[in-house]
């Protein structure tokens, strides 16, 4: 921020010689005291940091990470316990937030157009009411749609024993929602395999489909014949590894239920505040886009002959997607940022862990410029990848 | 230019505002500010928490209070800064407080690694565990697989892990930055059980839809000092934080009151004389004004009393008095001579 | 539409009023037809339990005993404790003080609302209203007692950290953005590494970083007090955000401004201050009010290092025996604060969007 102060020439004296005169030399100078106040600044902070962590005898650096944690996690991805190391802590905590953003983004990009079509739809009342939900989401901080969810839930929903059943092998309790899984087996990894090979020949398909049809103009039932290959695939793989249907049922035992998935209540609070805010955001985002493609677009496309899908699907979205990409994904951004939010509600995101650690060790920089660097990693990823794509449909629409 | 060269000087007049600059021992910083800036915790109930006026109410913010009343001779020259678990450290270290009276338990790697210097316990404590009454489980020892509210980031959340392991059973933690959240989410079922200082958790059972349904059991696992802490290295002051909650435990034991005080100014008892400082001494020596204690004990209270308002039977935590008596009956509390 | 002649037919009943409009807007389709019949069938499911619980059954200005027996909302924990979730830790009697400040905020927002008036004197009236409710809140002079910032709290702490906020990102904002559009390298990179640094990382970890390592940059025995760090850390965090919005109204001005500016023997600091960013400052103003409600919003979070801003103080009162397990009336109150400030600045910046035709 301090590079800022001799960035525009105001201090450049009046007087006229020669030095002064040449734009390049003087831009140096300029350029030079900039990096020497940083510099400085920068010296100096650091140099009253390293007096102060000697003075009080705070321990620096990272070794802390190979140390015990002593503490544990609620919820994992990875096997966990309080004897694990602080670094196996952390991967917990960012495994635990990337879980979140990645889930939170697929469910935000739903719900967001969802309401952003159901805006600009010609029933009245749907179109009112997504503008009331639009308005209400975006002016309430997200810290408070959190606390507000997390209560709701705490207060709301029955303890364990009196779980509520909707539905066979799915208990709802305060203790948060569990369901039954199918039972490990390793027919389901070939089934993964299967799935991948068939996303390959798809994809290899499409490029096929596509040469052809440059050629001959004839088109290609690409559709269904590549739905039939995604599907079939593992179905075949499933079947010739003898159909294994074993439910992992989850039943009360102790405190708590055991087996099965479960998806706890501070999860849940988090991720349902994080997409109803953000899907208030997207919807506005999609809304415009639709609503700047002009109507002439569709016009013509009609005129052409085009179905209403072909002319949504190779008109419009098109041409409104370029418009929405960009903010959609800086929105992203920001609801993985939001999730750090996690710590005020008790879910163990990076932030919270991080937390935890700087609290038993002291040392808070490390900690600190950990959350940093993480979220920077986070942020750098994605905007590469936007970039990437970006350019990807700036191509495709000529 | 000249509106650069305003924006210079605006900002470091901002700065300087801001900053205070602390440079001699912590008495004469505190004389200079004209108030003892005491780091509290906002959100306990029965130790540092403000009430609907924002009046500050506790054992800690008393004992912020007596520190006050001996420097000052005036109670009320005292600011109260809210500080989380992370945050309470830091501030004293920086110097944002003058003292923290923020239920810290005493370890040897905080008096040592973390620059700080504890002085005498204002509540000794231990850790339990709270659970509803209808779980029906007498003993820690039962609580295998169960899932546990804890406070992050404090001795707390290292003990019931430790404690688990040692017994090889399993928990679940549910983790809460915020007391107040924390004993929401126990209270409406979200953990079955919420661990804590024994005293926290009489505290979060006061505040309990129906406290009659919780059983804080009989285990204690560990033991928890909570003392205020300063800066290490400024002794004097120490001496002086430290001799302020030892005169409440002194008055307590020489049978001084906030209402028979100005009587005891008669009694022929040396020690009371000493102590009040109708025979002066003491205060010479601490550096503060030699009627420091009867200031103490007159605007704030002795320790019994104190205890008593505070977290004592007829409030809502109705905690005994337990290791928190005097050693004449049969407590830890003991203060050394003031002679 | 209702003068007729002779000649016209009037259109079929079923096309215009009340129930042209219905069919026009509810029922044109088999699928909005369903649309209509199942939201409807929501609300009716929804709404009267909802009204029952927020307003007939409510109990105001009740004691928590009376509420803990109560079927509907308990908004006395609001009437019993407005003033705190409001001022916080303010000295009780002098609560005035605060709420007169706010009182010259909300008037200075109402006059600033009309574009007409936006003259050199209204920005004096902003200086001067600002130093006054400065004045206020602090006293220590006129015969006002003095109140320390570690007492300022509730709803003022939050309307402080924001305002001032922005007001004080904005001139460090534009500084970056014209940074950022520098063609000497250095300036160049500094500025972007600033930006894309701060807009990488959550504001939560700035304020960790006010909270927990700034002290440890100052020299021994300096110290800043709590809310001027977290106040900085808002800043800078905003002057990211204001940086790129300005570098968009600086990108929209064309060349030729530039051109002619130069034409005209102007220097750079000239050029900027007269021709180009009082043409890219009007452009931006809606985004920046969009910046100031976002602004408003991430001051919530200041509850995490444990400032006393209006949500603290409402978990503080939450905290209480006596009202513990009323927070959803509570959060819904001030879901409603929080409402009403950030739709009254959204409305406006549309309005003006329109108005300026931007």
């Amino acid at each position: 921020m301090h590079s800022d102060i001799s960035s525009s020439p105001s201090g450049a004296p009046e007087r006229v010689s020669s030095f002064w005169d040449d734009p390049a030399k003087r831009s140096l100078v300029y350029q030079l005291i900039t990096l020497m106040v940083v510099g400085f600044i920068g010296y100096y902070l650091f140099s009253n940091t390293i007096k102060n962590l000697h003075r009080q005898s705070i321990a620096t650096g990272f070794h802390f990470l190979g140390k015990e944690a002593s503490f544990e996690i609620g919820e994992s991805l990875i096997g966990y316990s309080a004897a694990s190391s602080y670094a196996r802590a952390l991967c917990v905590g960012i495994l635990n937030t990337l879980k979140v953003a990645f889930i939170g983004t697929a469910l935000t990009l739903f719900l967001g157009t969802l309401i952003g079509v159901a805006r600009l739809s010609t029933n009245w009342l749907v179109s009112r009411l997504a503008a009331v939900y639009i308005e209400i989401f975006q002016d309430v901080p997200v810290l408070l749609q959190l606390f507000f969810w997390y209560a709701v839930f705490n207060d709301s929903l029955p303890a364990p024993r009196q779980a509520l059943h909707p539905i066979p092998g799915v208990f709802l309790s305060n203790r948060g929602l569990v369901f039954g899984v199918l039972a490990h087996n390793p027919v389901y990894v070939y089934m993964g395999g299967a799935f991948l090979t068939a996303c390959a020949g798809v994809y290899c398909l499409r490029w096929w489909a596509g040469k052809r049809q440059d050629k001959t103009g004839k088109t290609f039932p690409l559709l269904r014949s590549g739905a039939g290959i995604l599907l079939g695939l593992p179905l075949f793989v499933w079947l010739c590894g003898g159909a294994p249907i074993a439910m992992n049922v989850p039943h009360l035992a102790g405190f708590n239920f055991s087996g099965g998935v479960t998806v706890s209540p501070e999860f849940t609070a988090l991720l349902l505040g994080l997409v109803l805010y953000t899907a208030a955001f997207v919807a506005e985002i999609v809304r415009s886009g639709i609503q700047a493609v002009s109507k002439g677009q569709k016009e013509a496309a009609m005129s052409l002959g085009l179905k209403p899908w072909q002319t949504l699907n190779l008109v419009i979205l098109p041409q409104s997607l370029r418009i929405i990409i960009p903010p959609v994904t800086s929105q992203m951004l920001n609801l993985t940022k939001n999730s750090s939010l996690a710590v005020a509600i008790g879910f163990p995101d990076f932030v919270s862990v991080v937390n935890t650690t700087i609290n038993q060790t002291g040392q808070a920089i490390e900690g600190v410029a950990m959350i940093m660097t993480v979220y920077l990693v986070f942020s750098l990823l994605t905007s590469a990848f936007m970039n990437w794509y970006n350019g990807k449909i700036a191509l495709v629409e000529r | 230019m000249r509106s650069r060269r305003l924006w210079v000087w605006m900002s470091v007049a901002v700065i300087l505002l801001g900053a205070g600059v602390a440079t001699a021992g912590t008495l004469s910083d505190v004389r200079a500010k004209g108030f003892v800036q005491v780091g509290v915790n906002g959100q306990l109930a029965g130790f540092g928490i403000p009430d609907e006026k924002g009046e500050w109410k506790g054992l800690d913010v008393d004992t912020g209070r007596a520190i006050a009343a001996a420097v000052f001779g005036d109670a009320k020259k005292i600011k109260f800064v809210p500080l989380t678990a992370v945050q309470r450290f830091t501030a004293l270290q920086s110097g944002e407080i003058d003292v923290l009276c923020r239920n810290a338990t005493w370890t040897l790697s905080r008096d040592t690694a973390l620059g700080l210097s504890f002085v005498q316990v204002n509540y000794y404590d231990g850790q339990g565990f709270m659970v509803p009454k209808k779980l029906n489980i007498k003993s820690a020892k039962q609580l295998d697989g169960a899932t546990v509210c804890v406070l992050p980031g404090t001795t707390t959340e290292q003990n019931v892990a430790d404690y688990f392991r040692t017994h090889n059973m399993k928990m679940k933690p549910v983790v809460i930055e915020n007391n107040t959240e924390l004993n929401k989410a126990f209270f409406s079922g979200r953990c079955d059980c919420l661990t804590s200082d024994a005293s926290q958790l009489a505290g979060a059972r006061s505040v309990a839809p129906n406290p009659q349904d919780y059983i804080i059991l009989p285990e204690i696992i560990s033991k928890e000092p909570l003392a205020p802490a300063v800066r290490h290295g400024d002794d004097q002051w120490k001496d002086i934080v430290n001799f302020s909650v030892l005169a409440m435990i002194e008055a307590e034991e020489l049978g001084i009151t906030s209402k028979n005080v100005d009587e005891m100014l008669k009694s022929t008892n040396p020690s009371v004389q000493r102590f009040l400082g109708v025979v002066p001494g003491n205060g010479k020596d601490l550096g503060v004004d030699e009627k420091f204690a009867y200031n103490i004990v007159k605007q704030v209270g002795n320790y019994g009393e104190v205890f008593e308002r505070n977290v004592g039977a007829k409030t809502p935590l109705a905690l005994e008095r337990g290791l928190n008596a005097l050693w004449t009956h049969g407590g830890l509390m003991y203060a050394p001579p003031f002679k | 539409m209702k003068e007729t002649t002779m000649d016209d037919i009037a259109p079929p009943l079923t096309r215009v009023g009340i129930i042209g409009w219905i069919r026009m807007n509810l029922f044109n389709g088999v699928f909005n037809s369903l649309l209509t019949i199942v939201i409807v069938l929501f609300l009716w499911y929804v709404g009267p339990p909802l009204i029952r619980w927020l307003f007939v059954n409510s109990l105001w200005g009740s004691t928590s005993v009376a509420c803990r027996n109560a079927a509907g909302a308990c908004w006395s924990v609001i009437s019993a404790n407005y003033r705190f979730i409001l001022f916080g830790f303010y000295p009780y009697d002098l609560q005035w003080r605060p709420s007169t400040a706010m009182l010259v905020l909300v008037c200075l927002l109402l006059i600033s609302r009309n574009r007409r008036l936006w003259k050199k004197w209204l920005l004096y009236a902003w200086g001067a209203g600002l130093c006054c409710m400065a004045v206020l809140m602090q006293g220590g002079v006129l015969g006002l007692t003095p109140v320390e910032s570690t007492q300022w709290g509730g709803l003022p702490l939050t309307l402080l950290l924001a305002i001032f906020g922005l007001a004080a990102a904005y001139p460090l904002g534009v500084l970056l953005a014209l940074g950022r559009r520098s063609k000497m390298p250095a300036i160049k990179i500094l500025s972007i590494v600033y930006i894309e640094l701060i807009r990488g990382i959550p504001l939560i970890s700035m304020l960790f970083m006010s909270a927990i390592i700034f002290p440890l940059f100052l020299p021994e025995g300096v110290t800043i007090n709590k809310i001027l760090r977290a106040q900085v850390a808002i800043i800078m965090f905003t002057a990211a955000y204001i940086a790129e919005v300005v570098r968009g109204g600086l990108q929209a001005i064309p060349k030729g401004q530039y051109e002619a500016a130069e034409t005209l023997g102007l220097n750079y600091v000239q050029t900027m201050r007269l021709i180009v960013l009082p043409q890219a400052l009007k452009i931006v103003i809606p985004p920046s009010v969009s910046i100031l409600i976002s602004a408003f919003k991430d001051t919530s979070l200041v509850v995490i290092i444990g400032l006393y801003d209006i949500l603290k103080t409402t978990q503080s009162v939450l905290a209480n025996p006596e009202w513990m397990g009323f927070s959803s009336e509570a959060f819904i109150f001030l879901a409603c604060i929080y409402f009403v400030c950030c739709y009254t600045m959204s409305n406006y910046s549309r309005r003006l969007e329109r108005e300026l035709g931007v």
